[in-house]
């Protein structure tokens, strides 16, 4: 990969250590993770972090870099895991790689038309017109029954994991699926925002006018960033339904949901790709450690109304102390303690 | 009257009667967006938090009067601590990084409201009852009239306040052009604290409607979300746009809910209303009485 030659890549400090770190990384998730890992440890940790990382990715390409707020990410997730239930119920011929990427296609051009508006509207009317979207997705599943196969409940467990005969259905194997699909779309969308399109989004987000006068396509660019985000944010929504939930329904993509994925974004750190990891992680852990921590304190008084309650008022918290204190979020947290590290003063 | 012609106007006039209680939560926002340029989300949870508030004082014992005095006082105290804490921080932050911040507030207050009243749900019992009356032929909720009184003394308040105090001068004169108002001396941080103070108000106002409709819990925050596709139909900077599409959108919906529900299936109340906004929006992006430009962003 010739990034560093590359007129348009990012002045990356130091390449080297960045790329050593990344490929230290996924040498522990795919080497050491499925030697240690417990059943725990990936169900309730690891494969909504990955879900919830892939979806904050998606998000980060629409709004951290081309800056198009969008309130509708979980209607992407909820049409992706659709797509990707039928396409496997109605041609169970496809293998499951294909059907990913067919889901992600039906989402991406769901995200093509939801972007329509983003033409003439911008800012908050923008935003609520990605309202719209979450509330039209989620009528559409629940009003034809043919969608979730005439279930009528219309909660549909999701397909077996079978790639090429072999079965990713245990804990760690619906893991392993997470992170490839995770990894290789991480490097589609890092290649991305190198890319000339990375920097043109950059350019819409940053002054629209001059992003026309230097020759930039505005509104093709803009429906590429929903385009490609929907695509992300639908694959998103598959492992977010087969590899952690292992059920197919609309109430877990509601505007909760949504608001959860900005929030990691936010968290994280607008425009970065890390950011979207580092958020995940901290909004995946949080709950956990604010129940460990509340059971800890409280003892017998604790409930989980109190625990919900509790958890809404962190999150809304961490919300503001981020965008008051630190804008560029975890991020930008990290990058300081890393340079503290290395040069100690 | 021909039934089929009395039933229409019917629906209609219910429709017009809900979309008054969807400007009075539209109203909450504009009051704030005007000023200070932060599409505020937490007013659904102002509104669920001045509902619960007022309910529990009064399960609790307190009179109407007295309960209504001390919600009041904690919307009051409410509104300007997150003046004071959240947004002035981060003054000249982009308006999205506003909104953000709101949507962290609306979280704590929803958060803090259900863990300190509990999240059961509480009747709410104005002393109105909700038979309908019988006006030349046309059956008219009781409640929904009185609903749209209190909202319709609401505005004329509010309307007579900013034209005839100092403070309302004031708040127009920052509306029009906050350097402007800053140059000549007006007490911008003043302004902005006044402003929460009317929307806590509102909130209040339109919590006790709206619990009394819907019965207070969890989901009257989600009441929001109904104010939305008001505020993008009627600019998020006019009043009088606030009150005419909310008049617009509670007829839409109840229109196409009792007309074309039966042809395209029921619940389609959750998004028509986003949908007839963004189509208007999409022939006049100025929105019905918006200000010219729309990019706020």
């Amino acid at each position: 990969m010739a990034t560093t030659s590359s007129p348009v890549a990012p002045p990356l400090r130091r390449p080297s250590a960045n790329r050593v770190g990344l490929v230290l990384l996924l040498v522990l998730a795919y080497g050491l993770v499925p030697l240690v890992g417990t059943s725990y440890l990936y169900e309730a940790i690891l494969t909504p972090f990955l879900a919830l990382s892939l979806a904050a990715l998606g998000l980060n390409l629409l709004t951290g870099y081309a800056g198009q707020l969008s309130l509708g990410s979980s209607a992407f997730m909820a049409l992706g895991a659709y797509a990707a239930f039928n396409l496997s119920l109605r041609l169970p011929v496809l293998p499951l790689p294909v059907t990913l990427v067919l889901a992600g296609l039906v989402s991406a051009l769901a995200g093509l038309i939801a972007g329509l508006p983003a033409l003439r509207l911008r800012g908050f009317y923008l935003a609520v017109s990605t309202l719209a979207v979450q509330f039209f997705v989620a009528w559409v599943l629940n009003r034809f029954g043919w969608l979730s196969n005439d279930s009528p409940s219309g909660v549909v467990s999701a397909p077996p994991l079978v790639i090429a005969g072999l079965s990713f259905e245990d804990a760690r194997g619906r893991y392993l699926v997470s992170l490839t699909v995770v990894s290789l779309l991480t490097l589609f969308a890092w290649r991305l925002v190198a890319s000339p399109t990375g920097r043109s989004f950059v350019a819409v987000r940053d002054n629209e006018t001059a992003a026309r006068v230097i020759g930039v396509e505005v509104a093709r660019t803009k429906l590429l960033a929903f385009a490609l985000s929907s695509f992300i944010v639908g694959i998103a929504g598959v492992l977010w339904a087969f590899a952690y939930l292992r059920t197919v329904e609309p109430a877990g993509f509601n505007l909760d949901r949504s608001f959860q994925i900005l929030f990691i974004v936010i968290i994280g750190g607008l425009g970065t790709l890390r950011g979207a990891f580092l958020g995940a992680g901290l909004i995946v852990v949080l709950p956990l450690l604010l129940s460990r921590l509340g059971a800890a304190l409280l003892g017998d008084g604790f409930d989980s109304g109190t625990l919900e309650m509790g958890q809404r008022i962190a999150l809304g918290g961490l919300i503001v102390a981020f965008l008051i204190r630190e804008p560029a979020g975890l991020v930008a947290l990290l990058d300081r303690a890393v340079r503290r590290v290395r040069r100690p003063a | 009257m021909n039934p089929d012609l009395a039933f229409l106007v019917e629906v209609l006039v219910g429709g017009l009667l809900s979309g008054v209680m969807y400007a009075l939560v539209a109203i909450g926002f504009v009051l704030i967006y005007k000023t200070s340029g932060v599409l505020n989300f937490a007013q659904g949870a102002m509104l669920l938090f001045a509902a619960l508030t007022f309910v529990s004082l009064t399960e609790r014992g307190v009179p109407f009067a007295g309960a209504f005095a001390a919600t009041l006082g904690v919307m009051v105290l409410l509104g300007l601590t997150i003046e004071r804490a959240v947004l002035r921080p981060l003054v000249n932050q982009p308006p999205i990084t506003l909104f953000m911040a709101t949507l962290g507030v609306a979280y704590v207050i929803e958060g803090a409201a259900q863990l300190a009243w509990g999240t059961q749900v509480h009747g709410l019992d104005l002393g109105i009852d909700d038979t309908p009356m019988d006006i030349a032929g046309i059956l008219v909720s009781r409640f929904d009239l009185f609903a749209a009184a209190v909202a319709g003394l609401m505005v004329a308040i509010l309307s007579l306040f900013f034209r005839y105090t100092r403070t309302g001068l004031a708040f127009r004169a920052v509306a029009d052009d906050p350097l402007a108002a800053l140059n000549t001396g007006l007490r911008l941080p003043r302004i902005w604290a006044a402003v929460w103070i009317a929307s806590g108000l509102v909130a209040l106002i339109a919590g006790l409607l709206w619990g009394a409709r819907l019965g207070v819990q969890f989901s009257l925050s989600l009441v929001v979300l109904k104010a939305l596709p008001v505020l993008v139909l009627g600019g998020f900077d006019s009043i009088l746009g606030a009150i005419v599409a909310g008049l617009i959108v509670g007829a839409v919906e109840k229109l196409s809910e009792v007309y074309l529900g039966p042809v395209i299936g029921g619940g389609i109340e959750g998004w028509i209303a986003y949908v007839a906004a963004l189509g208007f929006l999409l022939l006049k992006p100025s929105g019905l009485f918006g200000l010219r430009s729309v990019e706020r962003v």
